[in-house]
């Protein structure tokens, strides 16, 4: 039970779960699942749906966090992503076809990861304090997106783009199948090879990684163009669903959730050891909360307000200090009556050191 | 002395600390006596640390007592165990550089006037502090402008202030030269003339022999003894630390002989006119295969700066470098690893460790960075060649998963040898690998070293320990100023030389 209670992951499943319930107690259909036209619908599918944008930035927050980094400027790089493909879009003279829109989705992820270069180039090689360096990025970026858009929310009509928002592959919103692939992919890539090991290594000290021969600047800048590359695919799943590039709002505030969510993980800020499967149920929680609070029928206007309570309680129970207090307080009510199992349980493990 | 009559102002009696499932400390007792310095001695992983940190109240002991002036306490922390008069200084700084020097002596001590501070007066404070300790420093100045010697001494000043019955200092005289030390030991008695006690740490047997009064002796986490320093033969006090005899000292001088080298043989790294600005003055030097040499000079004689440039760490801006006869530039770190050049940085906590990832990850982040990322070592291999580095450099505790944060000194050392052997270099430079580590794991490093060579490794030793420079070198490069001033025959030399040449005074 107590290595349970340790477990990392243990306090933001614990989270997620809670939410699950106090929405299945407040409307009981909550978990039901309807399979309509070969797809499946009900409220944990739109969940998986609406974490999908989320968890690509997330996922590149986490990276970009294991280098001791912080990426500001993600929220507008999902605007200048929407604008940049929509636009293109609009322009041309068919909308509908397949190679228009395969152009528009390349356009924007491509300029999206020369912003990320953009950002890694500041920080590795300018050695910019990453918060600085991205917050260039993140006032101007709603600039870019603005002069791409000429001031306008625009609007378009494309079928296949509107796939990657709101459409359905093998039964699963496609912005859930593409967001949980690229995650999967990314996650496996960074911990069969050496890359996770070498960020860390990075995060933690970067003079000791630069001597030892790990090449920390080109992995810093990997790490800011992989997230802008991220939170550019993240910006196409927010303009599909709405088909609406909205320079000032689209992904407004997306780097605090995400931030938000790697933090709910068990990363922590200072950089080093990461936690990707932490990261997941973080956008997870945060989706299924903002969720809960329609569910629940909580005001708008204590909405934030509600948000915060829920993740200050989870952060919280997170913190190693907080963790030790519950555990002590936890732990005296048993020791009042003779423990069984601890004393057997010491030697074993002393032996296992020994070895 | 008045050690019978003054009662202790600090006894600590049967403490021990557990960290579960390991015993860190079993049933110690240390009692300090007004108006004297006691050293703690021990090996790395003795507990000397954990007894300091249980006084302070950073760690709860499970058992035993702890009185202070004859009434029982448990600090919650240092703050309060400050307030209560037992302040300590650490090995590490624990400063802030970027305030003034009157600010860091004064800090938590501020005097104030209606409310805010009283700035005048806590420069005027502070100087008065800073005069009794002998030091001609200005109060505003800021800390980071001064070296590492003056901080250490800013630091001891700053523990003082306020009542101050106890001073803890933890191998406050691990990065200090000569000088420094005598001036620090000066400081030291003038405070225990006025009453205060004492605790010192150190690794530098002769400082301990030369300051202390007393000693208390812990070994694997329990007691050995107190006593008298004055009647405990250093050979003893040795044995008594490291619960064996000399001989594992001794050995590593055995080891040491010359293999004679072919002549006309290619240097492996030769080095014509290497040099950087403001850094090391351009020399020359060659380094051939199976021989160690070591770099003798003073803190801040260039040796560190002459090591960093061999091995890419800093980039020279003039000279040449020949790998195997070829001309290379050592651009960075990599460059030189490529060419089997490996170097460990005498600023083990900034530049070598990676704290918070466990001994394997480590051990294999050298050879993993030079493989690349995307050629990870198979796990199986990391295993056994982890396992194997455990094994053949004693690294305690034996647990490849242990985070090396939680290792000793010496043991984090043996991690950082462990990485660079698993790149198999043809070239070794090890800057101060001894420092601050205990007897018994420097004669190790000092004997693998040797072995090192003897198996066809060149090797570069730079150490402040003239001694162990003389007793492990074949040649000597001495430096001075930034500048490489001879380079003698390690065999013959002897210490009185050396110390001439770094002094200036032979024929440069």
């Amino acid at each position: 039970m107590s290595s349970l209670l340790r477990h990392h992951l243990f306090w933001p499943v614990a989270a997620l779960i809670a939410l699950l319930v106090a929405n299945t107690v407040a409307r009981p259909s909550f978990l039901a699942i309807t399979v309509r036209d070969g797809h499946l619908f009900g409220a944990p599918v739109d969940i998986l749906r609406t974490t999908a944008p989320l968890l690509l930035v997330a996922l590149g927050m986490t990276l970009v966090i294991a280098t001791r980094g912080i990426d500001l400027s993600v929220g507008a790089v999902v605007a200048v992503s929407g604008a940049v493909a929509l636009s293109h879009l609009a322009s041309s003279p068919d909308p509908d076809s397949p190679v228009t829109v395969l152009t528009a989705v390349g356009l924007a992820l491509a300029l999206c990861l020369v912003l990320g270069v953009w950002n890694g180039f500041l920080v590795s090689v300018l050695g910019i304090q990453p918060i600085i360096a991205t917050l260039i990025l993140m006032t101007a970026g709603r600039g870019v997106a603005m002069l791409i858009t000429g001031g306008m929310i625009t609007t378009v009509n494309s079928v296949p783009f509107k796939v990657l928002g709101s459409g359905f592959w093998l039964g699963l919103p496609a912005a859930a199948v593409i967001a949980f692939g690229v995650f999967a992919v990314v996650a496996f890539v960074v911990r069969r090879t050496a890359l996770g090991m070498l960020l860390e290594a990075t995060g933690i000290n970067p003079a000791a990684s630069r001597l030892s021969g790990v090449r920390s600047r080109t992995l810093t800048w990997t790490v800011y163009a992989a997230s802008g590359l991220f939170a550019g695919l993240a910006g196409l799943l927010i303009s599909a669903d709405t088909m609406a590039a909205d320079a000032n709002n689209a992904g407004l505030f997306i780097e605090l959730d995400a931030i938000l969510a790697v933090v709910i993980g068990g990363t922590a800020l200072s950089g080093g050891k990461f936690n990707l499967s932490g990261t997941l149920v973080g956008a997870l929680v945060i989706a299924t909360l903002e969720r809960t609070v329609t569910v629940l029928g909580i005001s708008p206007l204590v909405t934030p307000l509600f948000m915060a309570l829920v993740v200050i309680a989870v952060t919280l129970l997170q913190s190693p200090r907080m963790r030790e207090r519950l555990m002590a307080a936890t732990r005296r009510p048993v020791a009042a009556t003779p423990p069984e199992p601890q004393p057997a349980a010491r030697p074993d493990s002393t032996e296992v050191k020994a070895r | 002395m008045t050690q019978q009559t003054a009662p202790p102002v600090v006894e600590m009696t049967g403490i021990s600390v557990e960290f579960p499932p390991v015993k860190a400390l079993d049933g110690v007792d240390l009692q300090l006596r007004p108006g004297e310095i006691h050293a703690l001695m021990g090996e790395n992983g003795a507990g000397k640390s954990t007894l300091i940190k249980a006084l302070t109240g950073i760690h709860s002991p499970t058992t035993g007592t702890i009185r202070v002036d004859g009434a029982e306490r448990r600090f919650t922390g240092p703050a309060d165990a400050r307030a209560h008069g037992i302040s300590t200084v650490y090995q590490e700084v624990n400063l802030c550089e970027n305030l003034t020097v009157a600010e860091n002596i004064m800090l938590g001590a501020e005097p104030r006037v209606l409310g805010g501070l009283n700035w005048r007066a806590m420069r005027r404070q502070a100087a008065t502090h800073l005069e009794r300790m002998g030091l001609a420093i200005d109060p505003a100045s800021s800390l980071g402008s001064h070296s590492l010697a003056v901080q250490q001494l800013v630091a001891i000043c700053r523990a003082t202030v306020g009542n101050c019955k106890v001073l803890i200092l933890d191998e406050p005289t691990s990065s200090l030269d000569t000088d420094e030390v005598e001036h620090l030991f000066s400081v030291m008695r003038g405070l225990r003339d006025d009453g205060v006690a004492i605790l010192f740490v150190s690794h530098f047997l002769d400082q301990v022999y030369e300051v202390s009064d007393r000693m208390t002796v812990l070994r694997n986490g329990g007691l050995v003894g107190e006593f008298v320093t004055a009647e405990l033969p250093t050979a003893e006090l040795v044995q008594h630390m490291i619960g064996r005899s000399m001989d594992v000292l001794e050995a590593a001088e055995e080891v040491l002989e010359r293999a004679e080298r072919p002549a006309g043989a290619t240097p492996l790294l030769q080095v014509v006119g290497l040099g950087r600005k403001g850094s090391v003055q351009p020399f020359d030097l060659d380094l051939y295969e199976g021989e160690v040499v070591g770099l003798a000079g003073l803190l801040g004689s260039g040796r560190t700066e002459l090591a960093r440039l061999l091995t890419g760490a800093d980039r020279a801006d003039v000279g040449q470098a020949r790998v195997d006869g070829r001309v290379t530039r050592l651009r960075n770190p990599r460059v030189a690893m490529s060419h089997g050049i490996a170097y460990t940085s005498e600023d083990r906590k900034g530049e070598g460790v990676v704290d918070g990832l466990t001994v394997r990850e480590n051990i294999v982040l050298g050879l993993q960075a030079a493989r690349g990322w995307m050629r990870p070592l198979p796990r199986r291999q990391v295993d056994e060649l982890v396992a194997g580095y455990i094994q053949q450099l004693g690294i305690r505790p034996a647990d490849p998963e242990a985070l090396l944060r939680n290792l000793s000194g010496g043991n984090q050392q043996k991690v950082l040898l462990a990485r660079w052997l698993a790149t198999a270099p043809r070239l070794l430079v090890l800057d101060e690998p001894t420092r601050g580590i205990d007897v018994g794991a420097k004669a190790e490093i000092q004997k693998l070293v040797a072995d090192l060579a003897a198996d066809g490794m060149s090797v570069v030793f730079i150490s402040a320990e003239l001694e162990e420079v003389l007793r492990i070198s074949h040649r000597i490069a001495v430096l001075r100023d930034r500048r490489k001033v001879a380079e003698i025959d390690g065999e013959g030399a002897t210490m009185d030389q050396v110390v001439d040449l770094i002094a200036g005074g032979g024929a440069a």
